[in-house]
């Protein structure tokens, strides 16, 4: 915690493996040398891991978690841990790697814009190697490291590495991960005696590429489509009119936070679904008045017309071409316990539109172990499956691959208001 | 234009989005102030996020009449100064109506706020209780969701969450249940001093370094108050202190500091080697899973 830097950057992270990987150990390690762990947290693994009879420090107890967790020995459910270096502020989704949880690493890898995948150095690849690259593919993130654990067991033996990478790179062209907007890192490592994590040790002096601190420190994760294509979705409208102060009499603004693009004063804009347009009069953060403002912000915005906006409407720039759209095909991972079942009515979370929606038909399902397609009439829990939908309201949408945040949508059921699917819009008729 | 904002934006903005959120999905709303630092912050958010409109929601505390006088006036000044509507939910109340019922008078209070807590929502009919609850606080709170979703009971049920996705969070309930919102979930203690620093937030006086009775029990510093008496045997010390959290008095203890700036309190949080509950919560220190527990019994 000795970071007292103001202006760190944010990077979100996720690390795919199982605890065979040693996983937890990787990230124990990676929070113990960047001196996160403070001493009572220490003194009591240091306990556990004395009553579990152990000699040295078992630093995967670090992200140990809940008592039910504890008497299974496994991860159930995604963790959020952070660290900070004075160059970033790191936010890791710490997902279980065991096959019944893909849920859980496509949750994980929906805010993530890095992931790391655990290569046990003495197994290779694995069938979860696939599923896991798979699903970052599909989640659409762009920066992978593979992080090559172990290597301490297999004599950190360059060869074993070497061939490993081979592999993964003959299976990243298999599945058309290795894109040129992917970039693929390799690092050999061993997260039980720190080598390679954030300090280089002294057994794998062969290897010249980045530690997987450094590879973290300096990944570029700025995206071109973002600061395209103004997406602003309106979350809540200001209407002060109970203020005492008069001149707020007939202030109206729109709040929310801009998901992609640049706004600025007198920018001409559009709200969808109405087409209506106006200009922007002012912007705001708090009571703040500004110029400009960027994806990512949270703004307070007026215009110079009075035209009927409410939650769920979509600022977007006047010239865009962007409609709404009443149908769409889109990749899905069932989350429920209960089958997605053909005939029933859904509701469907869009940027902060909400519509009830009906499945037009399951165009196929991926098998998540051979990444084959097979036909469904019915999704259960950790299903992935591509799926046309018929809206009842028109959603502001965009491909996902071209915007994740409005080509995505939350599924929730309307009996019980569980969220029970997450999609990924792949195209729009 | 290359833009990244620097993380406490990214926070300020993660967190007004959540709490805007909460206003444009849930009917009847309320944001859980205690006079703490994290929900000062909160408070902070809320202003950045409906200015100049009023808040969308009232305030509330759950006093459990256990407080430091400081924190008390505090809470009403701030208020106040922000003119919105304050409902204090009082765990002697509860006493009073015989829900709650302590084993020992000398009890620490901070386990049965759930109980009030629960009877003010039910009270109320609050759908959605805005909290300042972070990650990196404990354990069990790492796995909790930005929107969590409570039973009738107010039960947290750590194996049926719902998934949380981008960021899209679903707030629907039904009539008698109800979601605990965190929009400052992903924010570090340091992250909190910092923003605190920025925004230049005003902080009850017990926060920063002075001086205070205490003695030394089992290796914690203990105040001297009138519901923490000393044992018989037990020697009064005059200490330069500071909390680094505020909740009932049975159960936090201050730490030896002398900080008596934000900025001092920073270099000290940058150089602390104990976590801020494993230091002076005194309650989480009773077993491993006590958080835990307390969380699935509908404490927030």
């Amino acid at each position: 915690m000795n970071d007292t830097n103001k202006n760190n950057t944010v990077l979100r992270f996720m690390t795919c493996g199982s605890v065979d990987d040693g996983k937890s150990t990787l990230i124990g390690r990676l929070l113990y040398d960047t001196k996160t762990i403070l001493t009572d947290t220490l003194s009591q693994i240091e306990k556990t891991s004395k009553k579990k009879g152990m000699t040295a420090l078992d630093l995967s107890l670090i992200t140990d978690g809940l008592q039910a967790e504890r008497e299974q020995g496994i991860t159930i459910d995604v963790a959020y841990r952070y660290f900070s270096t004075g160059t970033r502020k790191y936010i890791i989704a710490d997902a279980p790697g065991h096959e019944q949880y893909t849920r859980n690493m496509v949750t994980a890898a929906s805010t993530a814009q890095l992931a790391i995948i655990l290569i046990d150095a003495r197994k290779g690849m694995l069938t979860q190697t696939r599923r896991h690259s798979y699903l970052t593919k599909l989640v659409g993130i762009k920066h992978i490291i593979v992080a090559i654990n172990k290597m301490d067991l297999v004599n950190y033996n360059e060869s074993e590495y070497k061939a490993i990478c081979e592999e993964y790179n003959s299976f990243a062209s298999a599945i058309k991960l290795n894109q040129p907007e992917v970039n693929i890192d390799f690092i050999p490592m061993s997260a039980l005696n720190g080598d390679m994590i954030v300090d280089r040790g002294q057994s794998l002096n062969w290897y010249k590429g980045s530690t997987l601190l450094e590879t973290l420190e300096t990944v570029d994760t700025s995206e071109k489509t973002k600061n395209t294509q103004l997406r602003l979705p309106v979350q809540y409208v200001c209407r002060p009119r109970d203020s005492t102060n008069e001149d707020l009499h007939d202030f109206r603004a729109f709040m929310g936070r801009i998901e992609s693009g640049l706004l600025k004063i007198n920018d001409k804009i559009k709200v969808l679904p109405s087409g209506h347009e106006s200009s922007v009069k002012e912007i705001r953060i708090g009571e703040k008045l500004i110029s400009e403002a960027t994806y990512e912000q949270s703004v307070t915005v007026s215009l110079n017309d009075e035209i009927d906006i409410s939650r769920g409407d979509m600022l977007v720039q006047k010239e865009d071409i962007l409609k709404g759209s009443k149908s769409f095909t889109a990749n899905v991972c069932w989350l429920s316990e209960s089958n997605l079942t053909l005939n029933r009515t859904y509701l469907i979370m869009h940027t902060t539109r909400l519509s009830k929606a009906k499945i037009s038909s399951i165009n196929y399902k991926i098998n998540i172990n051979t990444l084959e397609t097979e036909q469904a009439i019915e999704l259960q829990t950790n299903d992935i499956a591509n799926i046309s939908f018929k809206l009842a309201q028109p959603l502001i949408i965009d491909l996902y691959s071209q915007n994740r945040s409005t080509g995505c949508f939350i599924i929730i059921d309307e009996t019980t208001f569980h969220t029970v699917g997450a999609g990924m819009i792949e195209s729009i008729e | 234009m290359k833009n990244k904002l620097s993380h406490l934006d990214w926070l300020e903005s993660e967190a007004i989005h959540i709490m805007r959120e909460v206003a444009g999905q849930c009917s009847n709303p309320v944001l859980l102030f205690s006079g703490g630092k994290d929900s000062l912050c909160l408070l902070r958010i809320a202003e950045k996020a409906f200015r100049p409109g009023r808040f969308p929601f009232p305030l509330m505390h759950i006093d459990t009449g256990h407080n430091y006088p400081e924190v008390i006036n505090f809470r009403d000044k701030k208020t106040k100064e922000l003119g919105e509507r304050l409902i204090v939910a009082s765990l002697e109340d509860s006493m009073r109506k015989g829900t709650v019922v302590l084993k020992t008078p000398d009890e620490p209070r901070n386990k049965y706020q759930s109980i009030t807590l629960l009877e003010a929502i039910e009270e109320n009919e609050f759908d959605c209780c805005i909290g300042g609850a972070r990650r990196d606080e404990e354990k069990a709170r790492a796995k909790e969701r930005i929107m969590s979703f409570r039973d009738e009971f107010g039960q947290w049920d750590p194996k049926n969450q719902r998934p949380e996705l981008w960021n899209l969070y679903n707030a629907k309930v039904h009539k008698g249940e109800n979601i605990r919102s965190f929009p400052i979930s992903n924010w570090t203690e340091m992250d909190v001093w910092q923003y605190i620093e920025r925004e230049s937030l005003e902080l009850p006086s017990i926060y920063f370094a002075h001086e205070r009775d205490i003695v030394k029990r089992n290796g914690a510093i203990v105040p001297i108050t009138e519901v923490t008496p000393p044992t018989p045997d037990e020697k009064i010390e005059n200490m330069m202190v500071r909390f680094r959290t505020v909740g009932d008095i049975t159960c936090t203890a201050p730490v030896a500091s002398s900080a008596d700036s934000i900025e001092k309190i920073i270099m000290e949080t940058a150089s602390t080697v104990i976590t801020e509950r494993g230091e002076t919560r005194l309650d989480d220190q009773v077993s491993e899973a006590s958080m835990e527990q307390r969380k699935k019994e509908g404490y927030f």
